[in-house]
């Protein structure tokens, strides 16, 4: 480490300006891509690049946002919640039917059931269980329950919340002012309080954190519930858009969340997570997902594929920097 | 007692005492009825877990993070390839099966390729290839309806006394994989590598290599489990996977398997297998909902996971 360091401070001034230029690149990645990807947009359909457009190119991109954020909250603490899709879907599921019909149990069935998230979140610290395992055992869990609610697809969103998610400002499409209201707020949250710094440095450095004093077990439990919280929202929105519900609605949001971190320049360990980055993450995806492709005329066979390729294109450039920044 | 004390300190042995509450909890149902059928029929849908389960166990062994999560897709692309290749003519079975066994290794090997070149971590990795491939499954095998040649099917559902012979050869297997992890070069490389992959590239293991035939064995395990589904199933199709994401974590898990590495139990498997499907039959049999038997499986596993406890870190 002290080698490094020495390293380090021997480097000239020419070379210590490539590596800030490195590092820099390599922030801007994120956005990079969602310019790439708009940029394509533009090229292939200029009128798509309008408010109308945008608005709805962008349609279902605030659940996913929301989700991706939901996901972040978890990676930040180390962890990987494989159970987000499922439980969008059975908010969803209660959003479609108790929170318009009964909306005082629909609120509470909602609130307990980010109790339940951060139940998990003190399941996890205190019997040191692998989180991966016990949400993929939560997302059956979140499925039955969705199930049992809404058997059949559905439901009704409330009036309210379709009158929310219908609202269009003027200029900019509603999409894009959520998103940056989202990552925005999550920002300062998680990146500017002295919190959010503790919640980070759980990941980072746990051991550290627990001798400094502060309760490993506190910052997971507030992790996970933040993740219910953003979850929760996600359901929500996903319906006030939908209208109806479905059980398995959200079922392809755990991997594209996960994909949403890790684009926006996320880690999967060390506590090293961007808001910012997420939801720039959560657009690309949506975007490039079935927009660009059906711009470029490939079949909706290979949507899923085209996730998958620029997820391996973003992190081949990322490893293009991190080679150079070195 | 003395005799049961070591049997007890095994950990494998509560996913086999698990797997028997629950059969004896279905056969009280049942008043006796069907009891035989039931560890038949268990035996047989277990099979398919147990093949994916063990690629999955020596891929987690590697140590934290490591995980395939491309197995449904590979499974679901691999039972297409085969399909198609047999194109229902028992002449072709062996070709066919060499054809799913050659797609789960490039598959596996397409994934170690990602995660070397890119040097992400294989969750990442592994997620982005099974998006990729879950297309190309979708692409190729749109209205697929080529049943499985006859001798294929009959061989995939043979039963010998009660005993399916796809469980016995895979029984087999299983011991083979036993030794190969405990006393061959390559499974204590494996073990290595998951307690300290510094110390096991310091002490000459060739760290390198052995990640990539792991990644491999567990994708060619997945390509053979493909054929074997469309076999049992008379049919491939797109999801004929989709259960097995959840199902290989979850055997190598309550088998024993450390998820942190460097600790893998292969009879625990086999017991986790039988637990899950025997699980399943019960839920079916007390003829609760699909919410309810999704909500209940859901929570057992959790329960399971939590009264197993996890491990303390090694480092």
């Amino acid at each position: 480490m002290t080698a490094a360091s020495l390293d380090t401070t021997a480097k000239t001034s020419a070379e210590r300006g490539a590596l800030a230029r490195a590092r820099l690149l390599r922030g801007l990645l994120p956005a990079l891509s969602l310019a790439l990807v708009l940029l394509a947009i533009a090229w292939l359909n200029p009128r798509a690049i309008s408010y109308f457009g945008f608005s709805l190119m962008l349609n279902l991109a605030i659940p996913i946002a929301l989700a991706t954020i939901a996901q972040m909250f978890v990676i930040a603490g180390n962890e990987l919640d494989l159970s987000i899709g499922t439980f969008v879907g059975f908010v969803g599921c209660v959003t479609a039917t108790w929170l318009k019909d009964a909306p005082l149990v629909g609120v509470v069935i909602l609130l307990g059931s980010i109790g339940v998230y951060a139940l998990l979140g003190a399941l996890i610290h205190l019997r040191n269980l692998p989180s991966i395992v016990v949400t993929l055992g939560m997302s059956f869990v979140w499925q039955g329950l969705a199930i049992l609610v809404l058997p059949k697809p559905g439901g009704k969103a409330p009036d309210w919340l379709l009158a929310f998610m219908a609202f269009k400002p003027p200029f900019v499409p509603f999409p894009i002012i959520a998103a940056l209201l989202i990552g925005l707020i999550v920002h300062f949250g998680l990146m500017r309080t002295s919190y959010g710094v503790i919640l980070r440095g759980s990941g980072g450095n746990p051991a550290a954190l627990g001798r400094a004093g502060w309760s490993l077990l506190k910052t997971k439990i507030v992790l996970f519930a933040l993740a219910g919280l953003f979850g929760v929202l996600s359901g929500m929105a996903l319906i006030g858009i939908t209208t109806s519900a479905d059980a398995n609605i959200g079922n392809g949001y755990t991997l594209l969340a996960i994909a949403g971190v890790i684009l926006g320049g996320g880690e999967f360990v060390g506590g090293r997570v961007s808001p910012i980055g997420a939801v720039i993450g959560a657009l690309t995806l949506a975007l490039a997902a079935s927009p660009l492709l059906t711009f470029m005329h490939i079949p909706p066979d290979w949507q899923v594929a085209a996730n998958g390729a620029i997820l391996i294109i973003v992190l081949a450039a990322r490893v293009l920097i991190s080679r150079r920044e070195r | 007692m003395a005799v049961l004390k070591p049997l007890l300190a095994k950990p494998w042995i509560w996913s086999f005492l698990g797997a028997l509450l629950v059969w004896l909890a279905t056969i009280v149902f049942t008043g006796g009825y069907g009891a035989g059928g039931m560890v038949t029929a268990a035996l047989s849908l277990a099979v398919f877990t147990v093949i994916v389960g063990v690629g999955q166990m020596f891929v987690i062994t590697l140590g934290p993070g490591n995980v395939d999560l491309s197995l449904p897709a590979n499974i679901g692309l691999a039972s297409a390839v085969a399909m198609k290749v047999m194109d229902g003519n028992d002449s072709m079975i062996a070709v066919g099966l060499l054809a799913a066994l050659a797609t789960g290794v490039a598959i596996g090997a397409a994934n170690y390729l990602l995660i070397w070149a890119l040097r992400i971590p294989p969750i990442i990795a592994t997620l982005s290839a099974s998006f990729i491939i879950q297309s190309i499954d979708i692409s190729y095998g749109r209205g697929l309806q080529i049943k499985p040649p006859p001798g294929f099917a009959d061989f995939a559902n043979w039963q010998v006394l009660g005993i399916p012979v796809l469980a016995i050869l895979t029984v087999l297997f299983t011991i083979g994989a036993a030794i190969a992890l405990q006393r061959m070069i390559y499974g204590r490389s494996v073990l290595a590598i998951g307690q300290n992959i510094r110390a096991a590239w310091l002490a000459g293991v060739n760290v390198g290599r052995i990640r990539f035939l792991t990644y491999t064995l567990s994708g060619a395990l997945g390509g053979i489990d493909g054929a074997l589904l469309a076999g049992y199933f008379r049919g491939a199709n797109v999801d004929i996977g989709n259960e097995y994401l959840l199902a290989s974590i979850a055997v190598v898990v309550i088998g024993g398997t450390s998820v942190a590495g460097g600790k893998a139990n292969v009879p625990g498997v086999w017991g986790a297998a039988l637990f899950l499907v025997l699980l399943l039959t019960m839920l079916n049999t007390f003829g609760v909902s699909a919410g309810v038997r999704l909500l209940l499986t859901g929570l057992i596993i959790v329960g399971v996971i939590t009264a197993a406890g996890g491990q303390k870190a090694l480092r």
